[in-house]
């Protein structure tokens, strides 16, 4: 087998691994409670009877492993029990959130990332002019903004004060694509500003990095201008870290949805577990869980496998 | 050997905060304002936390300097004591996952073997589920009350901590002194705190900054969803929830609690970049 192939099996089965002990952790959770589910939900004037049915019909008079294989199996099968707080069942309540959720995320990625390398770059060529610095002060600032000072200053100026976006983004089924963007275009840019700064410093530090090479100082004597220096000899060599970091910030998306989701009334995933914490409806905090961290998981492997993929010395084994 | 004696410390401390630029003393003076205003509250705020003076969202006034907000409580003194609350809770946080992070990172570097495997091994699954996600996981198991709050942001935020002391002290752990600290048969608790930890200092002290930074963004990312300090305290985080609808009429009173956040976070990154390099120029010389 290729070198190359054996290393992406052993991450691919690492983060199954991982996946696996997190549905684990998930599922145990709920375990701590003091007393269990049943009892936290009827409260403390319920009778043992009462407290027996709830535990019966919830199925948690069978042992925990037990529960667990069968809480895995159904989730396996997109079957995710029904919600506590109002019976519904729960893939049905997800299935269009999840959906508005990755459009959301989506849109934020397709703003951020050729607008992060593209500051990258320019940051690089103009390196420690007043472009340079100004780019570094507002990216710092993004990163150390919470996301929602960054959805309201956004509110206040675009939607308040210009008028030309909605500070609501209530969509449903109906919703035509236009409408859909025009309601999106707030929380999206929102996320795609507090996601840009790490890329975009990214970049800038990958590029910079590439320029103390030899065949960079070649370039520039043959007497290629600046710009093509960087885009044509230094930035594909640094594409493999960038692509690392770009996947990796996109990771963050996750944590970003829930509180714009939450800023812009947004009806999506995070809106969804927000909500269900409130309520401490468990089931339904378990399955966004699970969604939530396979996402994660899943983009933390990707770059992973970008970043083998993109080494040309593990392409060509000795 | 210089950077442990107290008065040396002080004198090249000064020294070279009159070298620092201008970021770092902005990023310093912001940060000394804050700890004023959370000490002297009770003090500097007209009202007291909780109390319920005048009708909800009040506009700005000579009486209520920032109006007030949705129940009538006066909005200038909530923003005092939100600085006490908010910058209060997050240090314990802090101080709570180091306590925790820093003693298993030490022990992992100290004792390797199996104790290393087992304590990263779970850091790494602990880390393999977004923070965010994990805190409201446990948030809606263990339900939301301050010292929940902290303990749960504590030990997700110690993995961070862990992960840096462990790799730091490993770097230490193999160096020669400490072999022969290990000869002379000093025992495990005098090499992590007498032979590594003074090494590694500079580092965490920076990352006590950067994860405090952290630790405080997080919670008031909580307190904003409604799932992190409950009211009647005042908090930043919960204060822009509730006033949050004043926005759409473009009142910027919303903006003053995430606008004390944000400059606080702003502040605290100015201060660690300055240390680091400073820390490292150190290392230099």
């Amino acid at each position: 087998m290729k070198p190359i192939a054996k290393i992406i099996g052993q991450r691919v089965a690492f983060g199954a691994l991982t996946l696996w002990i997190v549905s684990l952790i998930i599922f145990a959770g709920v375990q701590l409670l003091p007393g269990d589910i049943a009892t936290e939900l009827l409260g403390q004037s319920a009778t043992p009877e009462t407290v027996a049915a709830l535990r019966k019909s919830l199925g948690l008079d069978v042992p925990a492993y037990l529960r667990y294989f069968d809480w895995l199996s159904s989730m396996l099968h997109g079957n995710f029990g029904t919600a506590l707080s109002n019976g519904r069942d729960i893939a049905e309540l997800i299935k269009p959130r999840l959906y508005n959720t990755l459009l959301l995320a989506a849109s934020a990625a397709a703003i951020s990332v050729p607008l992060a390398l593209v500051g990258g770059i320019v940051a690089a060529l103009y390196r420690n002019t007043f472009v340079d610095r100004a780019i570094n002060v507002v990216t710092l600032a993004s990163i150390s903004f919470p996301e929602f000072f960054v959805a309201y200053i956004l509110i206040l100026f675009l939607a308040v004060h210009a008028g030309i976006l909605p500070s609501l983004s209530d969509v449903d089924s109906t919703t035509s694509v236009l409408d859909r963007l025009i309601a999106m275009a707030l929380p999206a840019l929102t996320l795609a500003v507090v996601v840009m700064a790490h890329m975009l410093r990214m970049t800038r530090t990958s590029i910079i990095n590439l320029l103390g090479n030899q065949y960079i100082e070649t370039a520039r004597l043959k007497g290629l201008p600046e710009w093509r220096v960087l885009v044509r000899h230094a930035l594909p060599n640094a594409l493999a870290p960038i692509a690392t970091v770009i996947v990796l910030n996109l990771a963050y998306l996750i944590t970003g949805v829930v509180v714009v989701e939450v800023v812009f009334v947004y009806p999506g995933l995070g809106q969804l577990i927000v909500d269900s914490v409130q309520k401490r409806d468990i089931p339904v905090v378990q399955a966004c869980s699970l969604i939530f961290a396979a996402t994660y998981i899943l983009l933390n492997l990707t770059s992973d496998v970008l970043s083998i993929v993109m080494n040309p010395r593990l392409m060509h084994p000795k | 050997m210089t950077l442990l004696q107290p008065s040396g410390f002080i004198r090249t401390g000064a020294r070279k905060f009159a070298s620092a630029p201008l970021s770092a003393k902005f990023g310093m003076a912001v940060i000394i304002l804050y700890v004023l205003t959370a000490v002297f509250a009770p003090h500097l705020a007209p009202y007291s936390e909780a109390e319920i003076v005048s009708a909800p969202f009040d506009p700005w006034s000579a009486q209520f300097l920032l109006g007030t907000d949705n129940l009538g409580r006066d909005m200038f003194t909530r923003l005092v004591f939100g600085a006490r609350n908010t910058l209060g809770i997050a240090l314990m946080t802090t101080i709570l996952a180091f306590s925790i992070g820093c003693s298993a990172g030490l022990a992992a570097a100290t004792f390797g073997g199996w104790t290393d495997q087992l304590l990263s091994r779970l850091v790494d699954v602990l880390m393999a589920i977004p923070q965010l996600i994990f805190a409201l996981l446990l948030l809606s198991i263990f339900g939301t009350s301050i010292p929940t709050l902290i303990i749960v942001i504590a030990i997700l935020d110690s993995t961070r901590v862990f992960r840096l002391t462990r790799a730091i002290g490993m770097n230490i752990a193999v160096l020669d002194y400490v072999e022969a600290a290990r000869l002379r048969g000093e025992g495990p608790i005098w090499i992590m705190t007498r032979e590594i930890l003074p090494n590694i200092a500079p580092t965490l002290i920076a990352e006590f900054g950067l994860r405090f930074c952290f630790v405080f963004l997080l919670i008031s990312g909580l307190s904003f969803l409604g799932l992190g300090i409950q009211p009647p305290t005042a908090d930043w985080g919960s204060m822009v929830r509730d006033s949050a609808t004043l926005i759409t009429y473009g009142d910027i009173t919303p903006l003053l609690p995430a606008g004390a956040i944000a400059l606080l976070a702003v502040a605290i990154n100015l201060v660690v970049d300055w240390f680091l390099h400073w820390a490292s120029g150190l290392k230099e010389d």
